[in-house]
């Protein structure tokens, strides 16, 4: 059988898998804003080990479907389990404490306080019990927060508190990464940097991550599967390579990316 | 800037830019005295307006107002000049140097200056005015600004650290100085008995404030705390059946030292201790009393920063969804800032109760919250040392105007300086929003650090953010 082949079969039963018992299912949600729906009948499916990635152009309803699994709006019709428990009405905090962690839209991080504090805010469900442990962990993953433990997270560049933000949900040890759009605004290099991180956590640590993304091209090519949302709907969905060669995703979302891409393989030769 | 050079020196050209702009100044400082200040208006001896010409007092005013200006300018053309040399740290993208400028740092000497010159303020007083008697003055202000100072520090919980804006703190000093008045004059129970239920109450009235409004922020915030302020004084003065309306509570029973009274007989506190008798004993125990609350109320915060529910007060000032996202639950987070700083208040209302003997909800109108909050923000938001220098200041300054006698000299005998304390009071509050916006100190030390804790400078901090 040839390579393809496997990978075919492998993707296959990721995706079975993914249906037979996933870490995070997103069953029918709907959720409204006021009156306005923004999110209409969504299915989503997180299994086990797998990054999956949401694409999407602004205001598809990405960061609200994001928000919801967290509980801020709540979905007004259909179940959102994890790990088997049904978490639809759980406060977000309550969600956040059974190992789910978010790295939120446009970071977050706490600027007046030190890089140290803010990844012990992150800690702070367990306590700082293994604090020094997991703050070794996440220095390695991003060497460049060791340098700047003692300095204002607020005084950093937006890689470095896109990195704080991700090493801050680490923090608390979780069992499925949310990423929100973490290339926002960033210079090319260092989504690069940010995207190889994702994908050591998932190849090494094994980390579930579901990723939101507005760059669909680096998001598919690191996805093992995604979905598309387009007015609070998922219209397409499959693994990261098939919606790659999909034209209508190529289309909608890709042409920039490939264009983005080719340019930049031309200044390099 | 375009207007100096590098090394700071002023171009001439620039020189008459800036002396045609304090001329325009200049000018309309003339265009305004002209109606206001420039004839004074007599009933003369036979019912008629006497015009008294008073251009000397409007040459006077338009020069002063133009030399002000020249030196605004100038002064502020050297600074941004310097500044255009140095890059700001929030652009930039190596780490920088954030340790703070010498005018932010607190000198390591200032703390224990600060608390010694406390300690001793009593025996100083009566040394430096012969006898504790005519030193009465200076103890009773040092009392009237450790209570500012306490009420500061308990506010500085809910304001300063979880970034709550609470316009009606006094209500919760309200509660406290309250609850200490009906429960001595009605069931006799003794103050020390009472302060920590006047603590308990007020955490209570913490807490039902904060239910209503924990889904509110910032502005909105404000104003329902200002109402719940407003509502707690209302009630104060039409429940009359319980707190004597707006005759307040009188007889009030008075400080004891630890049961023993403070009066002249065979069992009171100087027959006790083989001193002779002085009014002032109770005062000097009242100081102490209340530097002890106050240093009680400054402990207890700045243990709570290096425990989690601390942090977790500053990761919400600065982030509230962030800080439900890592699981915090905003709600009790919030109801413990509120309680905790309301408990403080309800201590030092009872305190202030103790040392009236006699209370009213005349006392606890919002001028008070609003100096309080004052200090707050003078002091540079969840600054200890700041909010203890801004009490002196707000506090003590006014009192230091009574004493300006020499000023009568210069002014003419009509002159009194306390007239004016509120405009200086407004101008030196303008004053230091233009020079430091982020309050005296407005340096935070991290509460954890690897190896030497550092203090980051406020220059780092956006307005508006904490």
């Amino acid at each position: 059988m040839s390579v393809a082949g496997i990978n075919v079969l492998v993707e296959e039963t990721r995706a079975r898998q993914a249906a037979a018992a996933p870490l995070l299912a997103v069953e029918g949600v709907s959720a409204y804003y006021g009156s306005v729906a923004a999110l209409r009948d969504v299915d989503i499916a997180v299994g086990e080990g797998e990054i999956v990635t949401l694409i999407g152009a602004n205001g598809a309803g990405k960061s609200t479907l994001m928000m919801t699994i967290f509980g801020a709006p709540q979905a007004r019709t259909g179940r959102i389990r994890f790990a088997g428990q049904d978490i639809t009405r759980l406060p977000t905090h309550a969600i956040a404490r059974l190992g789910i962690a978010q790295s939120p839209e446009g970071r977050r991080v706490f600027p007046r306080m030190s890089v140290q504090e803010n990844l012990q805010m992150g800690a702070s469900l367990h306590g700082g019990r293994h604090f020094a442990e997991d703050l070794e962990r996440v220095c390695t993953l991003f060497p460049r927060l060791k340098e700047r433990l003692q300095q204002r997270a607020g005084t950093m560049s937006g890689g470095e508190q896109q990195m704080l933000a991700i090493a801050r949900a680490l923090m608390s040890r979780p069992r499925l990464l949310l990423l929100d759009e973490p290339s926002l605004g960033l210079a090319p290099l260092v989504v690069k940097q940010i995207f190889g991180a994702i994908r050591d956590l998932n190849r090494e640590a094994g980390m579930t991550i579901f990723l939101v993304e507005q760059n669909a091209y680096h998001a598919l090519k690191l996805a093992h599967r995604g979905y598309v949302l387009v007015n609070g709907r998922v219209t397409l969905s499959g693994s990261g390579r098939a919606l790659l060669d999909d034209p209508a995703v190529k289309a909608a979302y890709l042409e920039g990316g490939i264009v983005e891409a080719s340019t930049i393989a031309e200044a390099k030769a | 800037m375009a207007g100096t050079r590098r090394d700071g020196t002023v171009r001439g050209s620039d020189l008459a830019e800036v002396l045609r702009d304090a001329g325009l100044y200049a000018l309309v400082t003339l265009g305004l005295c002209i109606p206001i200040v420039s004839y004074r208006t007599d009933l003369s001896q036979t019912s008629a307006l006497d015009l008294t010409p008073r251009w000397g007092l409007v040459a006077g005013l338009c020069a002063a107002i133009f030399c002000v200006r020249v030196a605004q300018r100038l002064i502020l053309m050297r600074r941004d000049a310097r500044r255009a040399l140095t890059p700001s740290p929030r652009q930039a993208t190596e780490a920088v140097d954030a340790t703070p400028n010498a005018g932010q740092r607190i000198p390591s000497l200032a703390l224990p200056l600060f608390l010694g010159a406390a300690v001793a303020l009593p025996l100083v007083a009566a040394l430096a005015s012969g006898g504790l008697g005519p030193a009465r003055y200076w103890i009773d202000l040092g009392i009237l600004i450790l209570t500012y100072v306490m009420l500061g520090w308990g506010l500085n919980i809910v304001v300063g650290l979880a970034g709550l804006l609470d316009l009606g703190y006094v209500a919760f000093y309200a509660v406290g100085a309250y609850t200490y008045a009906l429960l001595a004059t009605t069931f006799g129970l003794s103050f020390w008995l009472c302060l920590p239920l006047a603590g308990l109450a007020a955490g209570l009235w913490g807490i039902l404030l904060g239910f209503p409004v924990l889904r509110l922020r910032g502005d909105y915030l404000a104003i329902v705390t200002l109402a719940f302020g407003e509502i707690i004084r209302l009630v104060l003065i039409n429940w009359v059946d319980l707190t004597g309306g707006s005759a307040g509570i009188s007889s009030i029973p008075r400080a004891t030292f630890f049961g023993i009274p403070f009066t002249a007989g065979p069992n009171g506190f100087a027959a006790t201790f083989g001193l002779s008798f002085d009014a002032m004993h109770r005062n000097v125990f009242l100081y102490y009393l209340i530097l002890a609350l106050a240093l009680v109320t400054n402990g207890v915060t700045l243990r709570l920063r290096r425990l989690p529910i601390g942090r977790a007060w500053e990761a919400l000032r600065e982030d509230e969804i962030a800080c439900r996202s890592l699981g915090i639950n905003t709600t009790t987070t919030k109801l413990t800032a509120f309680a905790l700083g309301a408990m403080f208040g309800g201590f030092a209302g009872s305190f202030f109760a103790v040392r009236q003997g006699f209370i009213s909800p005349e006392s606890f109108n919002f001028l008070e919250s609003a100096i309080i909050l004052a200090i707050v923000v003078l002091g540079g938001m969840g600054s200890q040392i700041g909010v203890a220098i801004a009490a002196v200041a707000m506090v003590g300054g006014p009192e230091l105007l009574r004493n300006l006698g020499f000023l009568k000299a210069v002014f003419g005998e009509g002159f009194d300086p306390n007239e004016y304390r509120l405009l200086l009071f407004g101008l030196a509050m303008v004053a230091m929003m233009v020079w430091r916006p982020r309050g005296l100190i407005s340096v935070r030390m991290p509460s954890v650090a690897l190896k030497e804790r550092r203090a980051v400078s406020g220059a780092l901090v956006r307005e508006g953010h904490g």
